[in-house]
């Protein structure tokens, strides 16, 4: 059927999950040293650069021999102030802030003297410039140490030679190179000019500071655009505005894939403020360009008001069919049913069942869940002279200004992007299809445009967390000890092959290499709505059956959870050393343990009340919750608290770090609670948060976060609190009543707040 | 043709559809994108500006029905020297946002109920704030951001 054959077949899915998932530094590492300098101006001429740039986006530069090109991490001008770029989309996780300090903690700059920029989009300059994956920080951990030691030790040099002393004799701190023996001591903005006429020093010689020696990294910074959010500055996608710029609605048929048959556009062009309607056919690429009906006007209300008049006739042929009700109906028939593929066994988990003392199972689902960032896509886009300006907030700039290249059929080079801030990201603004329309639309306008999508769009065409269901079966032995695990994971598929974009269990996903027998076997649905990664991709669902189900079996034997969990972790060991990806059972039992000492793990608590506990480990981060919840007789729930534990390494921002876990507390609440996505007739039928009802401060509870500060390098914090979430609450929703919730969201068990 | 004042600067629109909700008029034809479209519908709050001191949802409130009234938006919620009010340097000191989107429409709220409830309790805020969704979860900050504020205000007299 053609509507699976395209998504199957899209090109863009599949990548933003692999590029935002992947250690892509690999241009990063590949640059030779004197190149790398060359690009970031730390090379020939010096580090007065600040005067050259403007404070708008930052704009790129043609690089001249013996010219500064200062595109890349710092720049120090005469006055002392230091500008710092940012290199990665910043959509809520901090990113703008953090990684910044991590520069400023090897320059040795006074935090005071920074200023933030958001850098040109220029991976031959800067490598990875995607914002996913929990990513940012760790695949860029040595670069930004090194862009800044880089710095801090031409400064040492300048300074050393204009006291005729030894390098080894200086010392930094606060933007200043100090001579303690005589007490002498130079800014660095009186010594950038100097500084940029050295040599650069080789990668080796340069100095690292250790952990005790950090005085930035691990602080409570607060958001370089914080100032500019709370005043209501131009800063976001659409803030941005252009003279001469018009505006822009895109109606795509609600059942993805259809084409325009007809379209009443006459009577829409005659409209007042309305300047043009007109078809696109699009380039059958679901995260490019698909058919649709553009109006462009004087206003965005123009434009949104002449389409509450427009009519299109749909050919819904090559369309999406797909029915929620239908696709859980044939899941539910397979439960009982043994998985069409064995993905993954070891041990013998049939023999272990027949030896076992008890016997469980379960089935668990979930449902399909949108992202909802709070800022609607949007995009400004202009083409002229043969060239296409992007202003976007996109969370993967570089591969959107491919996919404008590809829609566009021109070439890559001849599309600049400019990166805005993220109105929230969560993984739906890794694919750019709002860019790609715009960009096309500017094109047949020939002026500035602005593209802007309603909340009703924005619920109509996203790249959905799949849904998905799992008959688990597992054994206890005789002790009381987990002896055999088996998942028949009920999925999603385009091609009939592979499951569906963020709808797969890969390798390694607790609890696979904590139990000897264990067998992961998989059938797969055919689905025609396009799915795509949702903050903690796979993680955010999968955690929900797997950890509740642990929780049954714990309760089946008789034990405490926290005991049982910490068996099931066993001796510390790092299942595959070296490797962040992959659990390391020792991290996991010390933040279980803390997540326990943090709750007062063991009290009596009144009737109708209960803490859950669930561990999880996802995006490199190991993360335990617990919940402390009453549920009364109506099923209405009161999260009183949640307790985080987490183990990402050093922290580099405590604030911003507490505040990504208490985001992912909320989030995965707001979530499991009511949040559900169904589709009719390829129809998404929620149109808005009155059908869509996001948690409200109301009921949002206390959280309370611990980190442990291990001596790993450090990881991403976007996405890794949040998949132990549901359990933690379903745990504890058993502990108060008894009841085991096994289907999602809880408003579908008649669970309230 | 219609009148507005908005932060106390009168203004005037001409060949403007009555219709056009205030939002998009603040946005599209004064430059004044500091208040937020996020859901059109009243639901989601990031549009809230305050008419005549009192909150209000511009995204559902056609401007021909508040014509010739006082509207105070994000942007005129410091004072006029630039002084920073105190919610927005109290969500500056704790750090409140994520992604930033909603805090505009959160702090016109939050302004909203300090000027009726100075001292106000967390049901206070959370009844008063619980029409502004954060789709990042900071609500627990913006409580005590508020809180902050509320002291601060006191402290200096009750006045801003």
């Amino acid at each position: 059927m053609k509507a699976l054959e395209r998504l199957a077949r899209d090109p863009n899915i599949r990548a933003a999950i692999h590029d935002a998932e992947a250690d892509s530094n690999a241009v990063w590492q590949k640059l030779n040293r004197r190149t790398f300098l060359k690009l970031t101006g730390l090379a020939g001429g010096g580090l007065t650069l600040a005067a050259c740039i403007s404070s708008g986006p930052a704009a790129v530069t043609d690089e001249q021999p013996g010219d500064f090109a200062p595109n890349a991490f710092i720049s120090i001008a005469p006055d002392g102030s230091v500008l710092i770029y940012s290199k990665s989309p910043e959509i809520g996780q901090g990113i703008k802030t953090s990684a910044p300090m991590i520069v400023a903690e090897e320059l040795d700059a006074d935090w005071a003297d920074v200023r933030v920029e958001q850098a040109s989009i220029n991976p031959d300059v800067y490598g990875r410039q995607s914002a996913g994956g929990s990513r940012s920080i760790a695949s860029a951990w040595d670069q930004l140490r090194e862009a800044g030691a880089t710095a801090r030790a031409m400064l040492v040099n300048a300074a050393a030679e204009s006291w005729g002393v030894a390098v080894d004799e200086c010392t930094t701190a606060a933007s200043f190179v100090m001579h303690e023996p005589t007490g002498r001591r130079l800014s660095y903005g009186e010594l950038a000019g100097q500084a940029a006429k050295l040599r650069v020093p080789d990668k080796s010689t340069l100095t690292f500071k250790s952990r005790d020696d950090y005085g930035l990294i691990g602080k409570r910074i607060s958001g370089v655009d914080n100032e500019k959010i709370v005043t209501g500055k131009p800063l976001f996608g659409i803030d941005q505005t252009l003279p001469g710029m018009l505006y822009a609605s895109y109606s795509k048929c609600p059942a993805t894939g259809g084409r325009v048959r007809d379209a009443n556009l006459d009577e829409i062009r005659a409209l007042p403020g309305i300047r043009d309607a007109f078809v696109l056919e699009g380039n059958d690429i679901v995260s490019e360009l698909m058919p649709g009906v553009a109006i462009v006007g004087d206003s965005t209300w123009a434009t949104q008001s002449a389409r509450a008049r427009l009519r299109i006739d749909w050919d819904e042929s090559d369309a999406s069919t797909d029915s929620w009700s239908d696709l859980a109906e044939q899941a539910a028939a397979l439960s009982n049913k043994q998985g069409a593929t064995v993905m993954r066994e070891f041990g013998n988990v049939d023999e272990a069942f027949t030896n076992a003392e008890q016997m469980l199972d379960a089935f668990y689902s979930y449902p399909f869940v949108s992202h909802a960032p709070l800022e609607p896509q949007n995009c400004t886009a202009w083409y002229h002279d043969g060239d296409m300006e992007i202003w976007a907030p996109t969370q993967r700039p570089d591969r959107a200004k491919d996919n404008v290249a590809n829609v566009l059929g021109i070439s890559k080079d001849r599309v600049t992007l400019y990166q805005l801030r993220v109105g929230g990201g969560f993984g739906r603004r890794l694919m750019n299809d709002y860019t790609c329309e715009a960009a096309a639309i500017a094109r047949k306008v020939g002026a500035p445009v602005k593209l802007q999508w309603t909340r009703e769009d924005d619920m109509a065409h996203d790249f959905y967390r799949p849904g998905g269901f799992h008959a688990l079966q597992a054994s206890l032995d005789s002790n009381g000890k987990l002896s055999a695990w088996q998942d028949h994971f009920i999925t999603f598929t385009h091609d009939g092959n592979k499951p569906v974009p963020s709808g797969e269990i890969r390798d390694g996903e607790v609890p696979e290499g904590l139990i000897d027998n264990y067998k992961l076997s998989q059938s797969l649905l055919p689905l025609g709505t396009p799915t795509g990664p949702w903050r903690a991709p796979r993680s955010n669902a999968i955690a929900f059956a797997v950890q509740s189900f642990m929780h049954e079996l714990s309760n089946a034997a008789g034990r405490d959870h926290v005991e049982f969990l910490l068996e099931l972790m066993g001796e510390p060991r790092w299942l595959d050393p070296g490797n962040a990806r992959v659990l390391n059972t020792g991290r996991a039992a010390a933040v279980i343990k803390l997540a326990a000492e943090m709750a007062g793990w063991g009290q009596q608590l009144p009737a109708g009340r209960g803490l859950g506990l669930a561990f999880y480990f996802s995006h490199a981060g190991h993360f335990a919750e617990i919940a402390d919840v009453s549920v009364d007789s109506d099923r209405k729930i009161t999260v009183h608290r949640v307790v985080v534990a987490g183990d990402v390494g050093p922290i580099i921002n405590m604030s911003g770090a507490e505040n990504q876990c208490q985001g992912a507390v909320i989030d995965g609440l707001s979530t499991m609670l009511g949040l559900e996505v169904t589709m009719e007739n390829g129809r998404v039928q929620e149109s808005n948060f009155h059908q869509y009802p996001l948690m409200r401060m109301r009921n949002s509870p206390t959280v309370d976060v611990q980190f442990i500060q291990s001596d790993f390098a450090p990881t991403g914090l976007g996405e890794p609190a949040l998949p132990p979430l549901a359990p933690a609450i379903c745990n504890a929703i058993y502990n108060a009543t008894g009841h085991r919730v096994r289907t999602l969201p809880l408003s579908k068990e008649g669970y309230s707040v | 043709m219609g009148r507005l004042n908005v932060n106390g600067q009168e203004r005037v629109l001409e060949d403007v559809d009555a219709a056009t909700p205030l939002l998009w008029v603040l946005r599209d034809y004064f430059g004044l994108v500091g208040t937020k479209f996020g859901c059109g519908g009243g639901y989601c709050g990031a549009c809230t500006v305050h008419l005549n001191g009192k909150p209000i949802r511009s995204c559902a409130t056609p401007f021909s029905s508040v014509d010739g009234q006082s509207i105070t938006t994000i942007e005129g919620l410091a004072a006029i020297d630039g002084a920073l009010h105190p919610l927005q340097e109290a969500w500056v000191a704790h750090d409140v946002p994520q992604c930033g989107y909603c805090q505009a429409g959160q702090l016109m709220s939050a302004a909203a109920l300090l000027a009726r409830i100075p001292s106000p309790s967390d049901t206070d805020i959370d009844t008063a704030m619980s029409g502004n969704l954060c789709r990042c979860g900071t609500y627990s900050r913006i409580r005590a951001a508020i809180h902050d504020a509320a002291e601060a205000m006191q402290a200096d007299g009750g006045e801003v």
